[in-house]
């Protein structure tokens, strides 16, 4: 068990997690923002770009997105995330093409929970504010976005788990997170297989659960009682 | 579309701020793209030799469609016994235990707290924890080669979508008025008779959509196998890039199959649901409306957003 802590550095692992998640949920959420605008806009080519997006990239395996960030933005195209001067080049780049991979995918979710969002609002909302005379930029900040956001976050924080859940595909390009723990663990000392599996296993369940729980009771709390 | 929640019907000022609006979309769009492209094509991606071997079957034959064969039979297999799995889970926590403390009733509590604590935790977990976990199993015990990345990957997503379609049933379950259960009862069906005969087949066809649905996700996990070495559509078929350096190639290819497959489906999920809704048949009101492809909106379910 300590051994565990001490050769396979479990601690620096889930800390790489905990902000794998952090700056992936940030970056799709202003992604999913933008492109949940665009489907949602009355102008035709805007909705298409919109719903491209969507559909590309939701019928795209993670994997295979996380694996173009590191074989053709970076090997292929040579756009690098970092200073190659650095000695932890490697270990960065890797990590934020991770980031880039986990947003783009991440963004289709975001977008669709913030879709679910506007669905919750009534028709009569949007038809009141512009009865008052508010322009469209108004009605959308004063009166449809918050309502919007409120309903969202229930589907949000399903997202934001599954994101959490999701980063363990970065170990496909080696970024050292709490799964590629497990996976050297599995070719380096077998016998401490199920340790490891029960203490990464356990961090994933303290990340999701208090996530799970808080947008739940958050949800229920901001809902527009209608 | 939810023009109407959010635009009135356009008068001919809007309609010409729209049209602007979308030109000069249009051109940011197309700026993009001119710039995306130009930024391959300066670095080589669109040389002939690059897209050649596509056009020759050898690359079909020996890499693309083996690749497809093993992500479709993983996805196949993982399909069928989720299916199975869940229905089964979703019936023991359905069990209504009696409130007496028998004997039998504080067994059948126990087997529904144990198959609530199983359900609840294979969600938690990151299905590709879960393929790692069996993988290292599988290896230590001398099982790694052969069909232990098959079964890894077979097993992860079972483990995880079992749960999942458990939780989409019961959902559907929920959903169903309460004189179903009583009418079932009233007849004189044991309440295992009531749940298989008159619950389940009604609550199945409710979340028919929501389930093809999760064919999606599992289909798309599957890439989730090349981290245990399953020879799915990714892991057989980036060899053949080693020669041309067309690894940018091979990788538009598979997302296109990928997209292509997945899209087909999410379309049969959309389609089923109009059918059913024309028909009436569900008791309840019938899957989660909205994008099918999209995440489950079904209460208690977060599914559809595994990698």
């Amino acid at each position: 068990m300590s051994s565990l802590f001490s050769d396979y550095q479990i601690w620096t692992a889930l800390w790489a997690t905990i902000r794998l998640t952090f700056f992936s949920a940030i970056g799709s959420l202003i992604v999913g923002t933008i492109v949940a605008t665009l489907r949602l806009s009355p102008v035709g080519i805007l909705r298409f770009v919109g719903t491209s997006y969507v559909n590309i990239f939701r019928n795209t395996p993670l994997t295979l997105i996380i694996l173009s960030c590191s074989f053709v933005l970076y090997i292929q195209l040579g756009i690098s995330l970092a200073d190659s001067s650095d000695r932890a080049f490697a270990d960065i780049n890797g990590f934020r093409l991770a980031v880039v991979g986990l947003t783009v995918y991440h963004a289709t979710y975001v977008c669709e929970a913030l879709r679910s969002g506007f669905n919750t609002i009534p028709l009569g909302q949007a038809e009141a504010a512009r009865s008052i005379g508010l322009t469209f930029s108004q009605t959308m900040r004063e009166v449809i976005l918050p309502q919007a956001f409120r309903g969202a976050v229930v589907p949000l924080g399903n997202t934001l788990i599954a994101l959490t859940k999701n980063t363990t595909v970065a170990v496909t390009i080696s970024v050292t997170e709490l799964s590629a723990v497990l996976k050297t663990v599995t070719e380096r000392d077998p016998g401490l297989l199920n340790m490891a599996f029960l203490v990464v296993g356990a961090f994933f369940v303290i990340l999701t659960l208090p996530m799970g729980v808080a947008t739940g009771w958050l949800g229920k709390r901001v809902a527009v009682k209608r | 579309m939810s023009a109407s929640v959010l635009f009135d019907a356009p008068g001919p000022k809007a309609r010409r701020r729209s049209a602007l609006l979308g030109i000069a979309g249009g051109v940011i769009f197309a700026v993009i793209m001119a710039l995306v492209i130009w930024k391959l094509a300066d670095k080589n991606q669109f040389a002939s030799y690059k897209w050649k071997p596509f056009a020759e079957w050898s690359t079909w034959k020996n890499y693309i469609l083996p690749g497809l064969w093993g992500t479709v039979k993983a996805a196949i297999l993982a399909i069928l016994i989720s299916v199975v799995f869940g229905a089964v889970l979703a019936m023991l926590r359905l069990i209504d235990v009696p409130k007496s403390n028998s004997s039998t009733a504080i067994a059948l509590r126990a087997v529904t707290w144990i198959v609530t604590a199983w359900v609840e935790l294979t969600r938690a977990l990151p299905v590709l924890l879960m393929m790692l976990f069996i993988f290292g199993w599988l290896t230590a015990h001398g099982q790694g080669s052969g069909s232990g990345p098959l079964i890894a990957t077979v097993a992860g997503l079972v483990f995880y979508n079992s749960s999942v379609m458990c939780e989409v049933i019961r959902s559907g379950v929920d959903q169903l008025p309460k004189g179903q259960s009583e009418a079932g009862r009233s007849i004189g069906l044991t309440e295992g008779q009531t749940v298989r005969q008159i619950l389940l087949p009604q609550a199945i066809t409710a979340m028919l959509p929501s389930l093809i649905s999760q064919v999606i996700v599992i289909l798309k996990d599957t890439a989730l196998g090349y981290n245990v070495l399953y020879g799915e559509l990714l892991y057989r078929s980036k060899p053949a890039t080693s020669l041309n350096g067309n690894i940018f190639a091979m990788l538009v290819v598979i997302a296109a199959i990928y997209i292509l497959l997945n899209y087909a489906i999410s379309k049969l999920a959309t389609w089923v649901e109009r059918r059913l809704q024309a028909r009436g048949r569900t008791a309840g009101p019938a899957a989660p409306a909205g994008d099918p492809a999209g995440p489950t909106n079904a209460p208690g379910v977060a599914t559809g957003e595994a990698a």
